[in-house]
């Protein structure tokens, strides 16, 4: 008996010091990042996104109410490579919470152990547009990356609360078989159409484009940021015509007049495809977002007969 | 992949090595000359197939890995850029995150001292002005000022921000001040030069205002186009409620700003700032910023060859609204500002009190990605002499090649309590190089 109280009053301590510490408080930057941190935190975490998965994630406006939501936060998760610089350093700044500072604990860049692709290697000028010099931040539109993205987490979050790792290590399992799982289904609906050709609004679908095969010939911005002219429009048809290209890709933030005049021009069907969680109403998490993403191409390729 | 490779190269220059003493029998030493570069072009090619497939394959196996595939040939040619790690904690707050490519001479040594530069930008003012005003002429053009801004975190419990902004002939430090981001009690600790929390156009660089220029009431009650801006402490907290945002700023300057707002004579003539900012979300879209600010310091009337013989004080009042809708899913295409400041200057002088009051009224609209039209009406007396009223209208026009420039033209109509009225067409181009900065809010 006695040898039974001592292990029995260890695991009730553990549990009260566990309810003690209440609910880690995480905020992200984007719902992509929420959706990702939901999966791991479970009933162990609540997880609030700043930025809505249908707004443009390089303009967010700085808005004072974020700041409240950083002052009670003890994990700040932020896509990074950049794409939150016009707006998340004055909000950090101004929240008063020593936990989330960059370099604290509290903070994590969810790019740190992701595949960035489209890292410039030669000299970058703002004559390219709004370059991103760190590659592209649009990384976790990769399930590969999404399954990096939820160890960083799942890591992060056992180094705040270490008597949940356990917790956090099954539900990071858990999230990575049945992403596993949902990978081969999404790659298996995509085989028969690798390498089909797309254009896409700006440059939000390469981590996509690589893992599932498509092939990305151009750009409705003539570079990243810059809204499209007339000359890059021409050109673009052309290229699409003399590629027989059938698919243009629009994240729903932007505006839809180009992206229709040039389907109307080419032939080419204009997909409204949302690059985030939130994106479109029915994608209310990760998983979604690629479900939905993957059969709206699937409907599309079928329809079109694109290559 | 590589004895492949290797076995290949062999069979090839044993190839090389074999064929010769048979063709010496047969054919002329021309025809030897031929076989062999034909042998030495085929070799190099079988190479560089074999040297392409290899880094083909090796980079995928990168990507396999979960590391970011160097490019085919990862040897860095003379004059790329390496790249150099970046210490933990540089990233975010405008430090650089992941692998910085280095450029020029990239000796390790130099290269790490480089990334704990601050973030450095500098932004072009250049002002035109076309038309008559002979109470306050600027000039025809103008380079009005070029702000150089450094901005980097100091160590674990501070940051500092440097604002230079340099005129055609002039100097000026405009603000440069350390923010302590970790102090407890939730306070807000900056020290240094700055622009003062009086209401909003005063916080704000002349390169975010919606305007050319500064209204009429900053301009005669509010110390001018510098504004409050002088050195001292600021402390600012948070006021825990469960509805709104609301921040309290409580400022101790030395007590020097504008020409004619305030003077110090004796180290113990500060002045002080007080303001109390709410902050709602009506919608997701659209949202509501109200404030109050209190001033007070000495001023300069009672200053008689150089002595403070008068000791007379201002105290200025403060009233600020800004309602802003932007749409979310359309935000870089529409949005609107309305904002409006209300000020009231009670000024002591030889003659009495001096009661004045000012405002303007204005509201921008977005047109489209690129496209901003405005519009401002003003209204203020003159601090010195209450009797004086000075009131304008001005509408503007402003277009973003992107996110680094702009162009702005206004027609500003200005009725001065002396003088002529004053028409004017007024156009601005502003420029920013370097470091991404934060966008205005």
């Amino acid at each position: 008996m006695k040898r039974m109280v001592l292990p029995l009053l260890i695991a009730v301590l553990a549990a009260l010091s566990a309810r003690a510490q209440g609910k880690l408080n995480v905020i992200t930057t984007t719902e992509d990042l929420a959706s990702i941190a939901r999966e791991v935190g479970g009933d162990r975490a609540t997880v609030e996104a700043l930025a809505k998965g249908y707004q443009d994630p390089h303009f967010v406006e700085a808005k004072p109410s974020f700041i409240l939501k950083l002052q009670r936060a003890d994990v700040l998760v932020v896509v990074g490579r950049e794409l939150e610089i016009g707006w998340l350093p004055p909000l950090v700044q101004q929240s008063r919470n020593s936990k989330i500072q960059p370099g604290s604990d509290g903070y994590l860049d969810a790019s740190l152990n992701a595949q960035i692709l489209e890292i410039p290697t030669g000299q970058v000028t703002r004559a390219m547009g709004d370059v991103h010099p760190l590659g592209n931040p649009h990384y976790w539109m990769d399930p590969e990356n999404g399954k990096r993205i939820a160890k960083s987490i799942a890591d992060k979050f056992s180094q705040i609360r270490p008597n949940d790792r356990a917790v956090f290590q099954q539900r990071l399992t858990d999230f990575t078989t049945r992403l596993d799982a949902a990978e081969k289904r999404w790659l298996a609906q995509m085989a028969p159409y690798k390498g089909t050709k797309v254009v896409t609004y700006h440059r939000s679908f390469p981590n996509f484009a690589e893992r599932f095969g498509l092939d990305i010939i151009g750009y409705i911005e003539p570079k990243p940021g810059i809204p499209p002219s007339p000359q890059h429009t021409l050109d673009l048809i052309n290229e699409m015509k003399r590629q027989a290209v059938k698919l243009v890709l629009v994240e729903p933030y932007f505006d839809l007049k180009t992206p229709n005049a040039i389907g109307r021009e080419t032939g080419a069907e204009v997909l409204v495809m949302p690059p985030s969680v939130g994106g479109v109403k029915e994608v209310t998490d990760y998983f979604k977002l690629f479900d939905y993403d993957i059969n709206l191409l699937v409907e599309a390729i079928k329809k079109t007969g694109a290559k | 992949m590589r004895p492949m490779r290797l076995v290949c190269a062999s069979m090839v220059a044993g190839g090389l090595l074999l064929g010769p003493p048979t063709a010496t029998a047969q054919e002329t030493p021309q025809a030897l000359k031929q076989e062999i570069d034909q042998l030495r072009k085929d070799f190099e090619a079988l190479k560089q197939q074999y040297g392409d497939r290899l880094s083909a394959l090796e980079s995928k196996l990168a990507a396999a890995e979960g590391t970011p595939a160097a490019p085919a040939g990862a040897q860095p040619a003379p004059g790329q850029p390496t790249a150099v790690p970046v210490p933990v904690g540089a990233q975010g707050a405008g430090g650089p995150s992941g692998a910085l490519p280095v450029y020029g001479a990239a000796g390790g040594s130099v290269a790490s001292s480089k990334i704990f530069n601050p973030d450095m930008a500098v932004i072009g003012d250049f002002l035109g002005a076309a038309g008559r005003n002979t109470a306050n002429p600027t000039p025809g053009l103008e380079m009005h000022e070029s702000e150089a801004a450094f901005q980097a975190v100091v160590d674990p419990y501070a940051r500092a921000d440097f604002f230079i902004s340099f005129g055609e002939q002039g100097v000026n430090l405009e603000e440069g001040f350390l923010t302590f981001t970790e102090l407890p009690g939730g306070l807000l600790t900056k020290v240094g030069k700055m622009r003062a929390a009086f209401g909003k156009v005063n916080t704000l660089h002349n390169h975010v205002l919606p305007w050319t220029d500064r209204p009429l009431v900053s301009q005669n009650l509010v110390g001018g186009e510098d504004g409050i801006d002088d050195a001292g402490f600021s402390v600012a907290r948070l006021i825990p409620n469960p509805w709104i945002f609301l921040e309290a700023t409580g400022q101790v300057f030395r007590g020097d700003s504008g020409e004619t707002l305030f003077k110090s004579s004796e180290r113990g003539d500060l002045s002080y700032v007080g303001h109390l900012r709410g902050y709602y979300d009506l919608s997701e879209s659209t949202n509501i910023d109200l404030g109050l600010s209190y001033s007070h310091g000495h001023n300069p009337s009672g200053i008689v060859d150089g002595v403070d013989v008068g000791r007379f004080r201002t105290n200025l009042y403060g009233v600020d609204a800004t309602l802003r809708w932007k749409p979310l899913q359309r935000s870089i295409y529409h949005s609107f500002v309305g904002r409006t400041e209300l000020i009231w200057s009670h000024r002591d002088q030889f003659d009495g009190l001096q009661k004045a009051m000012g405002y303007y009224v204005s509201g921008d609209y977005q047109l489209g990605r690129r496209w901003f039209a405005g519009a401002r009406y003003d209204r203020s007396d003159r601090a010195d002499d209450a009797s004086l009223l000075d009131s304008g209208q001005s509408l503007l026009l402003t277009y973003w090649p992107s996110e680094f420039s702009q162009v702005r033209g206004q027609y500003r109509r200005t009725k001065y309590a002396i003088g002529p009225t004053a028409n004017e067409l007024l156009f601005q181009f502003l420029f920013s190089i370097g470091a991404h900065g934060a966008h205005p809010f």
